[in-house]
């Protein structure tokens, strides 16, 4: 026998923590914003910024002509994006894990990323322009949704779907497109720099466009994800529970999921794959916050911002030399996959 | 209390694939009664309080709750009514106690609004019935088998329903757990004029606790009626296929089944 705690994360608490990261969230974007080869003070970055929002010129009055440039233009909407970015894999995360009743589950692991890569990176081959600047995000959602029934229906056996079964399909799936990928590089003749550059993962030459498409589709995610919380919640006592609770259990599965595909392929198709940041996040944040989803779902946005946002800023000021983002998240990342792998099993031999 | 009928089922089908569950089932059930579903393992039980709670729909056939066809009840309202305690269930991730309750009292909190007072107070009753309040702030994930179905159980209590199904609801709690439930929900059907539908694989707890009984086989209604009535040595061959003695027991206070080894 062993003594149970009292240990327990009240709303008020959640609250607290709620605050905390957000005034997190707002430090690490001003030092962020600061720091790289060119150093600018955190009083020079909040002028410049306040400058670019109201377009005042008294604000920037007597610092160097370059500084304005180098925050608004070049940096701002690297770390925004990274930011955005980070919230949208994060919100990812919580939902794949809370649907699929499955702590490892992320969009990583499921292999959407990689079926998000694939979407796009067919755009990029034949250089579809009709669509303008969407037809890359489409086709990453196309192929993000493709991927998912397609992991659902491999790991499905008798109308339930096994935890383990699904991030092995995750990974076969993953394997497959990732030959995919490559062959579609190896026909590639003049699109293959682009492909190469754009699937190792990066937000250097990021614009305001960027931002904004990346934005307002994580946003409209967040807001779906905000309002099923409740049902999200009620979803990990089992399809039988949830719906003698007056919850649809396959509605809410069905807009979640595709609302989680969605984010992971505006994501994606920003920037890249970069993985295990929806793994981690929400791991973190449940240990801090609860596993309410009403709480659970801001804490892992604005967590999420924070975590990639400082890795983007160590690979871009820190590092002497800019290494992928996503290769910096796999290194931290993976042997925290194996961690939570490593526990699990081992709670399930002493439960 | 007039013993109306609650449940009016014609003719109802439901099939998975190409296996049919329950077949062409027509049954009435009384309300204010204990009632008791009997019968082989895959004979449509659970399927049956599936489409009961409306967590199934069926392909042929008419379910009526209380005189009205139960598909034109809303979702919020049929919750309200009828609740359902599952035979398995995995939480894996680690919510509270009292969160897990609260989620049970989900159709009397619009979204986005915080638990009442009422709430809290139904929540905090069911947790001492149960005695499960010294847990309240634990994890479900660090809890034993037994404690968890017993949360899970508080949880469709706090739902607070005229109705409540039991689907192999004590399958991993000890006799004395299992006891102290369906004592519970034999003294609300009694006092508080609840409805209990319960499957259950445990012929002499049926015979202790049910006033009525259904027995089930491949997805029909073989027999139902008072359990003195339908609790015969016949009966249960016609429907498990199995020789027993059925008898009076003076210190259970009801009739009991025995059984003996077929081969020495």
């Amino acid at each position: 026998m062993w003594i149970r705690k009292e240990k327990r994360a009240a709303p008020e608490t959640g609250r607290a923590c709620l605050i905390l990261l957000g005034g997190m969230l707002v430090l690490v974007i001003i030092m962020a914003t600061g720091m790289g080869y060119m150093r600018i003070s955190a009083g020079d970055v909040i002028r410049i910024i306040f400058y670019g929002l109201s377009g005042n010129h008294g604000l920037i009055a007597g610092i160097n002509k370059v500084f304005p440039y180098v925050v608004w233009d070049v940096r701002l909407p690297r770390v925004l994006t990274a930011a955005v970015v980070g919230t949208g894999l994060s919100l990812a995360g919580v939902v794949f894990q809370g649907i699929l009743l499955n702590p490892l589950a992320d969009p990583y692991t499921l292999g959407i990323s990689a079926g998000a890569a694939f979407g796009a990176s067919i755009a990029l081959l034949l250089d579809i322009g009709s669509l303008g600047i969407y037809s890359v995000p489409l086709f990453a959602f196309a192929g993000a949704v493709a991927t998912l029934f397609a992991v659902m229906a491999l790991s499905t056996s008798g109308g339930t779907i096994s935890s383990n079964n699904l991030i092995l399909s995750g990974i076969i799936v993953a394997a497959i497109l990732s030959a995919g990928i490559s062959f579609i590089k190896y026909v590639a003749d003049e699109q293959v720099s682009i492909i190469i550059f754009w699937l190792m993962g990066s937000f250097g030459s990021k614009t305001w466009v960027d931002v904004f498409i990346t934005f307002s589709f994580v946003f409209i995610g967040f807001i779906i994800c905000i309002f099923f919380a409740r049902d999200l919640n009620i979803m990990s006592l089992g399809d039988r529970s949830a719906s003698s609770l007056g919850i649809n259990p396959n509605r809410t599965r069905i807009t979640l999921l595709v609302t989680a595909s969605m984010i992971t392929a505006v994501c994606v198709s920003v920037s890249g794959i970069i993985g295990f940041v929806g793994l981690i996040i929400p791991h973190l944040m449940r240990f801090m916050v609860g596993s309410d989803s009403r709480r659970l779902v801001p804490a892992s946005a604005l967590a999420g911002a924070i975590l990639l946002l400082s890795a983007d800023t160590v690979t871009r000021a820190l590092l002497p030399a800019e290494i992928p983002i996503g290769v910096l998240t796999a290194l931290i990342g993976g042997p925290f996959f194996c961690y939570i792998f490593k526990k699990r099993q081992t709670a399930v031999q002493s439960g | 209390m007039g013993k109306d009928l609650i449940f009016e089922m014609e003719d109802l089908s439901f099939h998975y694939g190409r296996t049919r569950a329950v077949d062409n089932l027509s049954l009435t059930l009384s309300s204010g009664c204990f009632w008791g579903l009997l019968g082989p393992n895959g004979c449509g039980k659970s399927t049956l309080l599936d489409l009961m709670a409306r967590c199934k729909t069926p392909q042929a056939g008419i379910i009526k709750y209380r005189g009205r066809d139960i598909r034109d009840y809303g979702s919020k309202v049929i919750a309200r009514e009828i609740a359902l305690v599952p035979q398995d269930f995995h939480v894996n991730f680690p919510f509270t106690v009292e969160e897990i309750l609260l989620m049970g009292r989900h159709p009397y909190i619009p979204r986005f609004a915080s638990p009442s007072s009422d709430d809290l107070q139904v929540v905090d009753q069911v947790m001492e019935v149960l005695k499960i309040a010294k847990f309240r702030h634990n994890y479900i994930t660090e809890l034993s088998g037994g404690e968890k179905q017993r949360v899970i159980f508080a949880r469709a209590l706090a739902q607070d329903t005229p109705v409540v199904l039991l689907d192999e609801a004590t399958s991993n709690m000890d006799i004395r757990h299992t006891l102290d439930i369906l004592d519970i929900v034999a003294g609300d059907v009694e006092t508080g004029g609840k409805t209990v539908i319960a499957a259950l694989h445990n012929l002499n707890l049926a015979a202790t606790y049910c006033d009525k009984l259904v027995f089930m086989k491949s997805g029909r209604v073989v027999s139902q009626g008072d359990r003195d009535q339908v609790l015969t040595e016949e009966i249960l061959y016609e429907v498990f296929g199995i020789e027993s003695r059925v008898y009076f027991d003076e210190y259970v206070g009801s009739r009991q089944v025995a059984f003996r080894r077929r081969r020495p």
